[in-house]
């Protein structure tokens, strides 16, 4: 009976210090995927004094400098996402191309025939980079993704496409910062030029990802860019508040409802937001009207460039 | 059978003891991770920064709230609104009770209201903090008509010389000030304007309606109170006006905007038969200077205010340009009260809400001389 007992109590301590163990190491684990918003590199949107001292000429220049082109990954199963993106921002883009994995006979996009998700979009930026033209900004956007690419265009307005730029909302992962693919992705030309070159290195940037590690393809990017000396950067308007928005703008108003109660709007999100991301597609419709429409009489903005409606459309 | 026996308990204490202190473990890293919530200290806290930012706001008195300044945006050029604001008085009141005051009426306070002259919250009780003005009646949908007469005769009886128009809205409408009403078809033969979507009227058809009563013209015929207004403003000679603007698109929504963009009504809806103009679905039910929109929740309250004046398209030149209304210099010049000089025509066309007053006045103006 003793030693039956005895036996129990060594079972139980034994149990005990294995479940301290177990959790020590899962927090460990955990802690390093933890996505701290590691503030190293930020890319701010030019000030109104910065805009100020522009000449005409400039001005003429880099609105032809800052045309984007706009790459959408979509797919058959989310045919009513892909629908609402034709519908809406992407019409704002100044060149917009739909690669899918396979294709569809209610619309039409690029068929990449490629059903792994890096894969695909290694292909996709490929084509991009081949068929830029002289465009100099790239933006790459799931189908949830809402972008308001004027505003885009506004963040990058200063910014030489020259230089290697990798902007979005910046994360970090262990050692690794990466750009958040659900608030979409923006790189300069000079980024997207590296990332093609780096793709031909299958040690660096495997086509298939490794077999055992299969990373998700926003993180894989960023090891790619890594080697080529491309970092994450976060984008943000000039006091600070970030302008890429992986939450849709419901949950974000209904977060600083709780948060704070006594300045919601401020305390919620830029006025020159660029994108939220998990957008329904009514959400989306509601957002066209809510920004390229519906506004007070009366209260003008000197912006510095104008952009003009897209011809043959009627919700903006 | 002893040995057996013994690895037996040994194994049931492993799984005991893990259990045990994973149990333990949970409760107290439970504690550790939950944000902690904000203690009765800061509650008081937040209520105080609430009070003090109201005081810069608005002005209490006498049971209204007086807007101090015109809300603006960072780096907008806002010299048309602001003139507007001026020279356009509106008194806003909201119809509300004493259970909604902080779920609903509070939304109110803090976003659309703040574009409004003058803003007063009608209830049944009085609250002298929020504040609120009591009218005396109960609460309840059938008590609204009766709460909609004694605030219109409230709000003539104490304001009439500080505001040109007042605006009726409820706790969860979404107004961005300034028009007129949606106008619906049945039971009457000039229509009458949607409750729910809110309405205006400028103060010669208030004078009329308060008048009306006295009278005995007007009388509380029914509790849906937005038809019963539409028949005694028919008996008083105010004619409904059409608050389309040019594109002829409606400004006042019974609905939320997500409704009116994607919803598709079913055809035996009542709002088919309602409107008293043709129904638009999709983009071109709303217009680019919309008024109000109904049913709004406290959520969606902040998000329209985000959309309507804060959230933007950098550099965008909108598609749809609302004309600036015809000798609007000479308007800024003239007293409120005289009949404006403004061609009949080009008035008919004009929009959104500040404008609109300009254009139901000549509509009224015209009605004195032809009765």
């Amino acid at each position: 009976m003793l030693s039956e007992g005895g036996s129990f109590m060594k079972g139980m301590m034994l149990g005990a210090v294995f479940c301290v163990v177990l959790s020590l190491i899962a927090n460990i684990t955990t802690e390093t995927k933890s996505d701290e918003h590691h503030h190293h590199h930020h890319v701010k949107a030019a000030s109104k004094d910065d805009l100020k001292r522009l000449t005409d000429d400039q001005i003429k220049e880099l609105n032809n400098q800052v045309r984007v082109s706009c790459i959408i990954m979509v797919q058959p199963k989310i045919l009513v996402y892909w629908a609402t993106a034709m519908d809406t921002w992407s019409k704002h883009c100044d060149k917009a191309v739909f690669y899918t994995s396979e294709s569809s006979k209610a619309l039409e996009a690029i068929d990449l025939n490629e059903k792994d998700d890096w894969a695909r979009l290694r292909k996709a930026l490929k084509h991009a980079y081949d068929n830029a033209g002289d465009l100099q900004w790239f933006f790459i956007a799931q189908p949830t993704t809402f972008a308001i690419i004027e505003n885009l265009k506004y963040l990058v307005l200063t910014k030489d496409p020259k230089e290697p730029f990798y902007l979005g909302h910046a994360m970090k992962s262990g050692e690794l910062e990466y750009v958040s693919y659900d608030s979409g992705i923006v790189l300069s030309y000079e980024a997207l030029k590296r990332l093609v070159d780096v793709f031909k290195d299958e040690d660096k940037c495997p086509e298939r990802g490794r077999a055992l590690w299969k990373l998700s393809e926003d993180k894989q990017l960023a090891v790619c860019l890594k080697y080529k000396g491309v970092f994450a950067e976060n984008g943000e308007d000039v006091h600070g508040k970030g302008l890429f928005n992986s939450k849709s703008v419901d949950s974000l108003i209904s977060n600083s409802l709780k948060e704070n109660p006594s300045n919601v709007v401020e305390g919620c999100c830029s006025d020159i937001a660029v994108t939220f991301g998990g957008m329904s597609p009514n959400q989306m419709q509601v957002m066209m009207f809510g920004v390229y429409r519906l506004r007070p009489y009366g209260h003008d903005f000197q912006d510095l460039l104008e952009f003009h409606p897209p011809v043959g459309s009627d919700n903006d | 059978m002893k040995a057996l026996c013994s690895r037996f308990s040994f194994y049931a204490g492993f799984v005991v003891g893990t259990f045990t202190l994973y149990v333990f473990l949970r409760q107290v890293w439970y504690e550790r991770s939950v944000p902690v919530r904000s203690s009765n200290y800061d509650k008081i806290h937040d209520y105080q920064l609430r009070l003090e930012q109201d005081r810069k706001v608005w002005k209490k008195d006498r049971s209204a709230l007086f807007n101090l300044e015109h809300p603006h945006r960072k780096g907008e050029d806002s010299q048309m609104a602001d003139e507007l604001y001026k020279k356009v008085r509106i008194l806003c009141w909201v119809m509300t009770g004493p259970n909604n005051l902080e779920k609903k009426a509070r939304h109110v306070k803090a976003t659309w209201s703040r574009h409004c002259n003058i803003v007063v919250f009608m209830s049944s009780v009085d609250d002298p903090d929020f504040p609120t003005v009591g009218l005396g009646t109960k609460e309840g949908r059938d008590q609204l008509y009766w709460k909609t007469i004694r605030a219109f005769h409230y709000a003539y009886e104490h304001h009439a010389h500080e505001a040109d128009w007042f605006l009726k809205a409820d706790d969860d409408t979404y107004v961005i000030p300034i028009y007129f009403g949606r106008r619906f078809k049945p039971y009457t033969k000039q229509g009458y304007m949607s409750g729910g979507a809110g309405y205006v009227l400028s103060k010669e058809a208030l004078r009329r309606f308060v008048e009306g009563f006295k009278s005995k013209t007007c009388t509380h015929t029914t509790s849906v109170e937005d038809l019963a207004m539409g028949q005694c403003m028919e008996k008083v000679g105010v004619v409904a006006g059409d608050s389309r603007d040019t594109a002829l698109r409606e400004t006042f929504h019974p609905f939320v905007p997500e409704q009116h963009l994607t919803a598709k009504f079913p055809k035996s809806f009542w709002y088919w038969s309602y409107c008293y103009y043709p129904i638009s679905e999709g983009p071109n039910c709303c217009s680019d200077i919309s008024v109000s929109f109904h049913y709004v929740d406290s959520k969606l309250m902040y998000l329209m205010e985000y959309y309507t004046y804060h959230l933007r398209a950098f550099g965008y030149k909108y598609r749809y340009q609302p004309p600036v209304p015809s000798g609007y210099k000479g308007l800024l010049d003239s007293p409120p009260n005289a009949p404006p000089a403004l061609n009949i025509e080009t008035a008919y066309k004009m929009t959104n809400l500040h404008l609109v007053p300009y254009m139901t006045k000549i509509i009224l103006f015209s009605n004195i001389l032809t009765c």
